[in-house]
């Protein structure tokens, strides 16, 4: 994959409202899901997840060829969400991003909210949903847990990427009318690298840890449709909200079409940065602020009422 | 493999290295943000800034230059900011194929690209003088879920180990890709990517094994499900007083900007 076409966004692309809005929805998933897998694992916990975490961090160097010198390689979180629920994954996944970014650079600190919601969260969750989805339609296979994992690969990739789209559009750094095909073009190719690495690697466990494909249940799955239909949900409607406002990149164009782009002052500069065009601000502001509420009620209800079905369960003790 | 696998801490004793690890985390953190919220068009407050920040790159003895070059790295991602060139309404300074560049976008487009480039200074100077561990043990302090923290720090022991199990998966599958020149060898896209998974999965399950096999010498070591670590040391004044220095720098920087520069 070429560095230019990742998903992890350096500092400096996102503006500071948006940085934070990321911070504040990582925080609050990731607080979710350490007492799910807690629930989930008991004290294997920490040695489960850190382990696979660096599990992942190892399997993003395998790659293979794919054309014209570009390689694929695994972004790995739909794997781990099918193998072992998709809260699990969201805690391996934010380890990887945030050590990426805290060791390596690779991503930025501010925009480590945003990048952790992209890679980690949405691709577990969606990846997790489709995987489910369809393995309830197929029956329970080996056929739709490959059907359904590729599913779901694909699709975590897909809608990591247009959400990276999204938050630079808000942020001003990237038009949406751009960067939205882009992103969404390019990953449509990579996900598909990405959905056959996970099948590949689900037929290998098959031959020869059958055991471990078992579909994960209980608190490793609580809420997890809830949680992947707030989010695209929330993506759906950012997506839609830059565009019924009024339209800053068609405004441009019909500008540049009549001869006003010649006339154009520089904008006087606020502090916030790449807030060009002040009247987006606030419409801006607004969605991303409503679209994490949204997601964080849906959450929050999805959580409670799993909490209210499923009676909770002792922590393991003991036993290795 | 896009990014290096190589350790960016560089042992040293300077006063950047010596400094405690939480004011460095608060430090970092509040620089990256101010480099984020510099006007677009201050163009003196970027030199300023990257002043200070070689300032303490040199301080930490870390060569000046070296984390300029460094923070290179996360330029490419840059295109996707590129088009705002094009999309800026401004006056005509370029033109690229029939599209115009505008003095407005043009503007941006580097406005974006330098804080990028000094956020990325930022961070490494945090890198390159603080021990993972002790990033570990300051990012528990300033409140981050212990569990997330032990989760992390387990990662990190792990890290290099898994890296070698991957490294070896992968030496031995160019050992055994011989190819002649001129021929195809190998299957398709399908089978090669087949051969990447069953790799995946092959480091799957030896991560999986090893992590039982870490559980049960952890419980047989008396693990409880806790991570005991040794408090941390009381934060001494003088280390938030020289925490102070930089972000007053900073501080002076951004009311510039704000007075004249924007």
């Amino acid at each position: 994959m070429l560095p230019i076409l990742a998903l992890h966004i350096p500092d400096g692309f996102l503006s500071v409202p948006v940085a934070a809005a990321g911070w504040l929805m990582m925080l609050a998933l990731v607080g979710v899901a350490l007492r799910q897998t807690r629930d989930q694992l008991g004290e294997r916990q920490i040695p489960l997840m850190g382990i696979l975490a660096a599990f992942v961090f190892a399997a993003q160097m395998i790659n293979f060829p794919v054309a014209g010198g570009t390689s694929g390689h695994l972004i790995g979180g739909a794997l781990v969400a099918v193998l072992l629920g998709p809260w699990a994954a969201v805690l391996v996944m934010t380890s990887v991003v945030g050590v990426q970014a805290l060791l390596f650079q690779d991503g930025g600190l501010l925009a480590l909210g945003f990048n952790v919601v992209n890679m980690g969260i949405i691709s577990a969750f969606v990846g997790y949903a489709a995987y489910a989805f369809t393995r309830r339609m197929m029956g329970e296979t080996f056929a739709a847990t490959a059907v359904g994992a590729a599913a779901g690969a694909w699709l975590g990739v897909e809608a990591a990427a247009i959400a990276t789209a999204l938050q630079l559009a808000i942020s001003g750094t990237s038009p949406l009318d751009v960067a939205l095909p882009a992103m969404a073009g390019v990953h449509a190719l990579v996900g598909i690298g990405e959905a056959l690495i996970t099948v590949g690697a689900l037929a290998f466990i098959r031959q020869t840890r059958p055991d471990l494909l078992g579909q994960p249940r209980g608190a490793a799955t609580r809420g997890a449709g809830w949680v992947a239909a707030g989010l695209l949900i929330a993506l759906a409607v950012t997506l839609v909200s830059p565009l019924a406002d009024p339209n800053l990149d068609g405004l441009e164009r019909v500008a540049e079409d009549h001869g006003f782009s010649e006339a154009a002052q520089p904008p006087a500069y606020e502090i916030l940065p790449d807030y060009t065009v002040p009247f987006i601000e606030d419409a801006a502001l607004t969605t991303i602020v409503s679209g994490i509420i949204g997601v964080l009620i849906v959450a929050g209800i999805g959580f409670g009422l799993a909490r209210l079905v499923a009676p909770r369960r002792k922590e393991t003790t003991g036993a290795g | 493999m896009n990014f290096s696998f190589q350790e960016r801490y560089r042992a040293g004793d300077s006063l950047l290295h010596r400094l405690d690890p939480r004011i460095k985390v608060v430090v970092t953190l509040v620089l990256i943000v101010g480099i984020v919220m510099t006007p677009p068009a201050a163009w003196p407050a970027y030199a300023l800034l990257w002043a200070l920040l070689g300032g303490l790159a040199l301080l930490g003895r870390l060569g000046f230059w070296r984390v300029a070059r460094t923070a290179g790295l996360a330029l490419p991602f840059s295109l996707a900011a590129a088009t705002l060139m094009f999309t800026t309404p401004g006056n005509e300074v370029l033109r690229v194929f029939g599209l115009v560049v505008s003095d407005a976008g043009l503007a941006r487009f580097a406005a974006i690209l330098l804080k990028s480039w000094l956020a990325v200074q930022a961070a490494l100077l945090l890198a390159m003088t603080t021990p993972f561990t002790d990033l570990l043990w300051a990012l528990a302090s300033l409140r981050l879920p212990q569990t997330l923290v032990a989760i992390i720090g387990l990662m990190y022991r792990y890290l290099f180990t898994l890296r070698d199990e991957a490294e070896r998966l992968m030496r031995a599958r160019a050992a055994r890709s011989g190819s002649l020149a001129n021929h195809r060898s190998g299957g398709g896209l399908g089978w090669r990517a087949r051969v990447a998974g069953g790799m995946v999965g092959s480091l799957f399950l030896r991560s999986y094994e090893r992590s039982e096999r870490v559980y049960a010498a952890m419980l047989a070591r008396g693990y409880t499900g806790r991570m005991r670590a040794l408090d941390p040391p009381p934060l001494r004044w003088q280390a938030v007083v020289l925490g102070g220095v930089p972000l007053a720098a900073l501080a002076i920087i951004q009311l510039l900007a704000a007075r004249w520069w924007a």
